[in-house]
C-alpha cells in the first residue's frame, strides 16, 4: 500500500466497483439485486476510504451502512410480499429530463475542476493513529454536534415506531 | 516478549518473498499484489485444514458427550474422516433448484466463505505473526463478519425456498442484535488499551497471567461472559442456532445447496467459530502471551480451549425459542453489557485498577 503504483491499480478497480454497482442499483428490475449491488457500492467507497488512510471511517461505513442500514433494508424487501417477486420499473416520465439535468451537472461540475488551478493538500502528514484524534475531536470540539446527531438519530427512530404502530393505543 | 523459541516471523517471510519477485524484474505495484495474494493464499489454505480438523474435533466431542465413539474407521479415530467427506462432497452433483435466482444463488456461498477468512487479516497468531497490524484491528474484525449476515440472507432469498428464506431472516435479526451486547463487551477492553490495534491489545496483557484482561478489568467475567455468549449467536451455533434450527426450519438457510457449495456453507461456520474463539482470546486471555513455548503455540492452544467450549455448549444446551432469543438479547444482554461499559470507563477514569 506504500507505493503509489499499486494504490494506482487498486484505486482504478474500486472506483470501477462503485460506479458499476451505483449504476446497477438504479438500473435494475429486481429489488434484491439492487440491495446487494447498493452493499457493493457501499463496500467499494469503504475501500477508497482505506486507500485515503481513513481506516476508521472505511470501518465505520461498513458496519453501519452495510452491516446494519442495507440489512435493514433487505429485510424490509424480503418482509413486504408486493415487492418481492415483482419486476419493479425504476424510471418514469421525467427519465429524459433528469438524464439531460444529469449529465449538464457533470459537464460543468468537470469544467470547474479543469478550471482550479491550485488544490489545497493537507501539508502535515496524518498522525499515526488518527482513529484516537477523531475520538478526542468528537468528545471536545465537535461534542455539541456529535449530540445533536444522536438527539436527531433518537427523533427518527421514535417517530418511525409511532408511524408504524399506527393508532392503537 | 521474551519468548525467541521458534517464533516464525510472517512479516519477514514476505520481505523475503517481495524481495525474490523483485529479483525477477517484476515491477514493484504487480511484486506487492503478488505477494499479498500468496500470502493469503497460505493463509487461506492452514485456515481450510483448521476447518477440517474443527469438523472432526466437533463429531468426536460430540460423540463423546453422547456417549458414543464417532467416526473410528477412517485412520486413528477416524482422523481423516472430514477429508473423506470433502472428497465425497467435491463429487457430489451440483442440484440446482429451478426458480431460484440464479445470480443470488451463486454468489452466497461465495460470500459466505470468503467474508469468513477476511477476519483473519488482523489475527494476531504469534508475536510479530500478523498479516497486518492495522490501526482499527478489532473495528475491521467487526465489520467484516458482517458479510456473513448478507451471504445468509442471499442464500435465504437465492433458494427461493420458504424455510430458507425464514433461516435467512432469523440470522440477519438475530445478529444484528447480538451485535450490540457484543460490541459493548469489547468496548470495556479497548477503554482500558486505548488503542483498536489487535498487537496494542495483546501487549496490554503481557507479563504474568493475571494481566490478562478477564482477570484484570473491574469486571472482566462478565465482559467475557457477554462477549461469549453474544459470538456464540453471532456463529450461529447451539443454544442460538435458530437460522438453522432443524426441526423447525429442516436445515434452515442452506436447505437448497448441495456438493461442493454446501461444504463452503459448512467450513465457514467452523471457521467462523475459530474466528470468535480467537478474538476472545486475543481480548480476554492474553493473546499470544505466555510462558516457555512459541507465541504461536500459546495462541493455538488457548482459542482450541475456547473452541472447545463453544462445542461443550453446542452439545449440552437446548434451543432457545425466536421469541425468548430476542428478549434475552435486548432485555437482559444489552443493559448488561452497558452497565459494565460505563462502570468499567468510571474505574478507568478514577484509575482504581491495577
Amino acid at each position: 500500500m506504500s507505493d503509489p503504483g499499486s494504490v494506482g491499480i487498486a484505486f482504478w478497480i474500486l472506483s470501477a466497483i462503485v460506479l458499476i454497482s451505483g449504476l446497477l442499483v438504479v438500473s435494475l428490475k429486481n429489488i434484491f439485486h439492487c440491495a446487494l449491488f447498493l452493499m457493493l457500492c457501499l463496500t467499494g467507497v469503504a475501500g477508497i476510504f482505506i486507500l485515503l488512510h481513513a481506516e476508521f471511517l472505511a470501518a465505520a461505513q461498513v458496519l453501519v451502512y452495510v452491516g446494519a442500514v442495507s440489512v435493514l433494508m433487505i429485510f424490509a424487501v424480503m418482509l413486504t410480499s408486493n415487492l418481492a417477486r415483482k419486476k419493479i420499473v425504476q424510471t418514469n416520465q421525467n427519465a429524459l429530463v433528469a438524464f439531460v439535468s444529469c449529465v449538464a451537472f457533470v459537464v460543468g461540475a468537470l469544467w470547474l475542476i479543469k478550471g482550479t488551478e491550485v488544490w489545497k493538500f493537507a501539508t502535515e502528514a496524518l498522525p499515526a493513529n488518527n482513529t484516537m484524534t477523531i475520538g478526542k475531536l468528537l468528545m471536545t470540539e465537535f461534542m455539541l454536534p456529535f449530540e445533536v446527531v444522536s438527539v436527531l438519530l433518537v427523533a427518527a427512530m421514535i417517530g418511525a415506531i409511532v408511524l408504524a404502530r399506527g393508532e392503537e393505543a | 516478549m521474551s519468548d525467541n523459541l521458534g517464533n516464525l516471523e510472517l512479516i519477514h517471510v514476505f520481505y523475503w518473498l517481495k524481495e525474490l519477485l523483485l529479483s525477477t524484474g517484476l515491477g514493484e505495484p504487480y511484486v506487492t499484489i503478488v505477494s499479498y495474494v500468496v500470502l493469503g493464499a497460505v493463509t487461506f489454505g492452514v485456515l481450510a485444514l483448521l476447518a477440517l480438523f474443527l469438523v472432526w474435533w466437533e463429531r468426536k466431542i460430540a460423540a463423546h458427550i453422547q456417549q458414543r465413539f464417532g467416526p473410528m474407521r477412517t485412520g486413528w479415530h477416524g482422523w481423516y474422516q472430514t477429508i473423506m467427506d470433502a472428497v465425497k462432497l467435491l463429487q457430489k452433483e451440483d442440484v440446482r433448484v429451478d426458480k431460484r435466482d440464479k445470480f443470488v444463488f451463486f454468489w452466497a456461498p461465495v460470500v459466505c466463505f470468503v467474508a469468513a477468512f477476511l477476519a483473519y487479516v488482523v489475527m494476531p497468531f504469534g508475536n510479530q505473526l500478523i498479516v497486518a497490524d492495522l490501526s482499527i484491528g478489532i473495528l475491521y474484525v467487526l465489520a467484516v463478519t458482517t458479510f456473513t449476515v448478507i451471504s445468509l440472507l442471499m442464500a435465504g432469498w437465492g433458494s427461493n425456498n420458504k424455510y430458507a428464506l425464514l433461516g435467512g431472516m432469523r440470522s440477519a435479526a438475530q445478529v444484528v442484535s447480538y451485535e450490540v451486547p457484543m460490541v459493548a463487551a469489547i468496548l470495556t477492553v479497548i477503554v482500558y488499551v486505548g488503542s483498536l490495534s489487535m498487537v496494542d491489545i495483546v501487549e496490554a496483557q503481557s507479563g504474568l497471567f493475571i494481566n490478562w484482561f478477564i482477570f484484570k478489568l473491574p469486571f472482566g467475567p462478565i465482559a467475557f461472559i457477554v462477549y461469549i455468549i453474544a459470538a456464540t449467536a453471532e456463529a450461529n451455533r447451539v443454544p442460538f442456532d435458530i437460522p438453522e434450527a432443524e426441526q423447525e426450519l429442516v436445515a434452515g438457510f442452506n436447505i437448497e445447496y448441495s456438493g461442493m457449495k454446501f461444504a463452503m456453507f459448512f467450513l465457514a461456520e467452523f471457521v467462523n467459530m475459530f474466528t470468535v474463539s480467537a478474538i476472545a482470546v486475543t481480548l480476554f486471555f492474553g493473546g499470544w502471551n505466555g510462558v516457555f513455548l512459541p507465541s504461536w503455540v500459546w495462541f493455538l492452544g488457548k482459542t482450541f480451549l475456547v473452541v472447545l467450549l463453544l462445542m461443550m455448549f453446542r452439545w449440552t444446551y437446548p434451543r432457545l425459542r425466536v421469541d425468548q432469543l430476542m428478549e434475552f438479547a435486548w432485555k437482559f444482554l444489552v443493559p448488561l453489557a452497558f452497565a459494565n461499559l460505563i462502570l468499567g470507563s468510571i474505574m478507568k477514569y478514577l484509575g482504581w485498577y491495577w
